[in-house]
C-alpha cells in the first residue's frame, strides 16, 4: 500500500441539482479500478468534505466505465439558490476531492 | 448497419459561444443522411429571468443571443437542409419563431417553416398552493406568495411531431435537454414510443449533446495532468447515430479539443445520481452497462444504454423571487497584506455588530481561500504569507436597502480603514430560487403550431 494523490489517478467532474453534488470519478487506467474501489469509498468522499458536513455519501458504481458516481447530500450551502458563496453550484468541488490523497493498492 | 443520423450539439447553455455552430454546419451539410443541429440554452433559472422580460415586453422573453446563434447559419441550414431543434424560446417560443422568420426575410432565403412547441407553462395551470404540495427535496414553495415562472420539462414528442409535419426549424420552451435529441432520432427512425432501449440511446446521444464542448474536450483541461489541444478553437459535438441507437461522438474536422473515453465519460456522468435510473419524460435511462471504446481520433461509439418504462410523474422547475444578493470587494497587496485584510474584516464586523446586528453576512479571502471553504466568513483558516489579498462580502436581503449597509461599510474602508485598501467594487444583483416539483402527466399539454407565411 502506497499513498497516492487522488489528481495522479482519476479523473474528476462535479455536477450539482440544488443542494445536492455529483462528483462523476473516472479512472484514467481502467486497470487500476479495483484498487480505487477499494482505497475510495463512500465513507473516505465524506471525510474529505467534512467541512461541508455532508448528510449522506452514496457511491454508485460502474465498472464497464471504470468509474464511480458519488453523491452528496446538503453540502452546497443550500445551493445556488441561498449560498453567499462564489461557487454555488460547487462546480469548483471536483478539486477538492483530487487533492486528497488516499492508501491505495499497487496494480501491478 | 443502413441509414445514420447526424446531430450537432451546437450551444450547452444560455451563455455559449455563438460561433460554435459554424464548424459543425460545415460539417453536417457534407454528412449523408439527415442531419440536425440542436441549441440547448436554457439552464434552471434562465427561464424564469426570459418571464420577467416577457413581463416587460411582450414581444420578447426568447433567449437574447437568439440573433448571435441563428445569423450565421441560417443560410446555410437552410440550403442543406439541416433542421434546426432549440429551447432558444424559453418563455417565449412563438416570438422567436417571429424572430427567426424575419431574420430569414432580411438575409433573402427561402421562408423556414418555422414550429412552435408550447405547453410547458404552468402559470394558470397550477396554483401556488397546488405546486407546493407537489414539491420534492424542500419546502420553498410552502411560504412563496408569487411564481416568476413554473415549467414542465415536456419531452420528445411534441419535437418529433414538428418534424414530421415537416418543420424546418423547431422552437421550444422547456423541454427535457436531451430531448432536443430525440425527438430528430424518433422523427427520422420511426421509433416506437415504448421501445425503451432505443429511446433511452436516444437519450443518452442528447446527453452527451446537451453541455456542447463539455464532452469533447471543454471543462476537462488540467495542464500536465489532462491536456487539450487546441482548446480556443475546440469543436463542437457531432454524434452519429444509427436506427439500433449505436452512437459515435466525434467533431468537425480542423477543430481544436478531444474525444476519448475520458472526456465521454466525465460528460456521461455529468449532473447524473443513481445512474441506473435517469429520468426524463419518455423513458427512464440506464446507464449500468454503458460502455465507450475509442473507434479512432476523437472518435468514441458509446453502447448500451437500457431503457425501462418513462415515469408517472413529469418533472417541473418553479421559480420565486428571491431578493437581492448584495457583494462588495477590495484589496490588499504588498508586506502584511494579510494583517492589512484581517483587519479590514474585523472592522466591519465590529461595526456592523452595533449598527445593524441583524445582518448575516459572508466574508472570503480571494487568493487565500474563498472557495473550499465554508466556515461561514468566520475565516478560521491559516492565511499563509499572501501578498494579494481580495476581500469579499456577501449579504442577502429581501430589498436592495437591506444589504447596503455592508457595502457602505465595506466602502468605507477607503478612508477608514487599514492603510493600503483599493480597488472596491459593489453591486445587488436580483436572486431567483427554484424549486422542483413533480406533476401529474395530465397537467402536461404539449401543442405544436406552424409558422409559415411572413406575418
Amino acid at each position: 500500500m502506497s499513498k497516492v494523490r487522488l489528481r495522479d489517478v482519476v479523473n474528476a467532474r462535479a455536477g450539482d441539482k440544488g443542494n445536492r453534488l455529483n462528483l462523476a470519478v473516472v479512472c484514467r487506467d481502467p486497470q487500476s479500478y479495483a484498487a480505487v474501489a477499494r482505497a475510495l469509498t463512500a465513507e473516505m468522499v465524506a471525510a474529505i468534505f467534512v467541512s461541508r458536513r455532508p448528510a449522506k455519501v452514496v457511491r454508485y458504481d460502474l465498472p464497464k466505465l471504470a468509474a464511480f458516481n458519488f453523491v452528496l447530500d446538503d453540502v452546497l450551502e443550500g445551493g445556488v439558490n441561498s449560498s453567499l458563496g462564489l461557487d454555488g453550484h460547487g462546480k469548483s468541488l471536483s478539486f477538492l476531492l483530487l487533492d486528497a490523497e488516499v492508501e491505495i493498492a499497487a496494480t501491478k | 448497419m443502413g441509414q445514420r443520423v447526424y446531430i450537432g450539439g451546437a450551444a450547452g447553455f444560455a451563455g455559449d459561444r455563438t460561433d460554435a455552430a459554424g464548424p459543425l454546419v460545415e460539417a453536417l451539410s457534407k454528412a449523408d443522411g439527415p442531419r440536425f443541429l440542436m441549441f440547448e440554452t436554457l439552464a434552471e433559472r434562465t427561464l424564469a429571468l426570459s418571464q420577467l422580460e416577457r413581463r416587460r415586453d411582450p414581444a420578447r422573453g426568447y433567449n437574447p443571443a437568439l440573433e448571435r446563434f441563428i445569423t450565421p447559419i441560417l443560410k446555410r441550414c437552410l440550403t442543406a437542409n439541416i433542421r434546426i431543434v432549440g429551447n432558444f424560446g424559453a418563455a417565449n417560443p412563438k416570438a422567436a419563431a417571429l424572430r427567426i422568420q424575419a431574420i430569414a426575410h432580411e438575409q433573402g432565403v427561402r421562408p423556414p417553416r418555422i414550429a412552435v412547441v408550447e405547453g410547458d407553462d404552468l402559470t394558470g395551470v397550477l396554483s401556488v398552493q397546488e405546486l407546493a404540495a407537489r414539491e420534492t427535496g424542500g419546502v420553498l414553495l410552502r411560504t412563496a406568495r408569487e411564481i416568476v415562472a413554473a415549467n414542465l420539462y415536456l419531452g420528445a414528442q411534441p419535437i418529433a411531431e414538428a418534424l414530421d409535419q415537416g418543420a424546418d426549424i423547431v422552437v421550444t420552451g422547456r423541454v427535457v435537454d436531451s430531448a432536443l435529441a430525440l425527438g430528430p432520432l424518433v422523427h427520422a427512425f420511426h421509433w416506437r414510443w415504448d421501445d425503451w432501449d432505443k429511446l433511452a440511446a436516444g437519450t443518452l446521444a442528447g446527453h452527451l449533446l446537451e453541455c456542447g464542448a463539455q464532452v469533447t474536450g471543454g471543462y476537462f483541461a488540467d495542464p500536465g495532468v489532462k491536456d487539450v489541444p487546441g482548446l480556443a478553437e475546440a469543436g463542437y459535438p457531432l454524434a452519429e447515430i444509427d436506427a439500433n441507437g449505436g452512437i459515435v461522438i466525434g467533431k468537425p474536422a480542423g477543430t481544436g479539443g478531444r474525444v476519448d473515453r475520458q472526456t465521454v465519460i466525465e460528460q456521461i456522468l455529468y449532473e447524473i445520481h443513481d445512474p441506473a435510473a435517469y429520468l426524463v419524460p419518455d423513458v427512464v435511462l440506464d446507464l449500468s452497462d454503458v460502455t465507450v471504446e475509442e473507434t479512432g481520433r476523437d472518435r468514441v461509439r458509446v453502447s448500451g444504454a437500457r431503457g425501462h418504462p418513462a415515469p408517472e410523474t413529469l418533472k417541473a422547475t418553479v421559480c420565486v423571487d428571491a431578493g437581492v444578493l448584495g457583494e462588495a470587494e477590495i484589496s490588499y497587496a504588498g508586506p502584511n497584506a494579510v494583517g492589512r485584510a484581517r483587519l479590514a474584516a474585523e472592522v466591519v464586523r465590529d461595526r456592523l455588530a452595533t449598527r445593524a446586528p441583524d445582518l448575516q453576512f459572508r466574508v472570503d479571502a480571494i487568493g487565500v481561500a474563498s472557495i473550499f471553504g465554508n466556515d461561514g466568513g468566520a475565516l478560521q483558516r491559516p492565511w499563509g504569507d499572501a501578498s494579494d489579498v481580495r476581500l469579499r462580502f456577501s449579504a442577502r436581503g429581501a430589498k436592495p436597502e437591506d444589504v447596503r449597509m455592508l457595502l457602505d461599510e465595506v466602502e468605507a474602508l477607503y478612508c477608514a480603514g487599514p492603510a493600503g485598501g483599493a480597488g472596491v467594487r459593489r453591486h445587488v444583483t436580483p436572486r431567483l430560487a427554484s424549486a422542483s416539483c413533480l406533476i401529474e402527466r395530465k397537467f402536461a399539454r404539449p401543442r405544436v403550431s406552424m409558422i409559415e407565411a411572413p406575418a
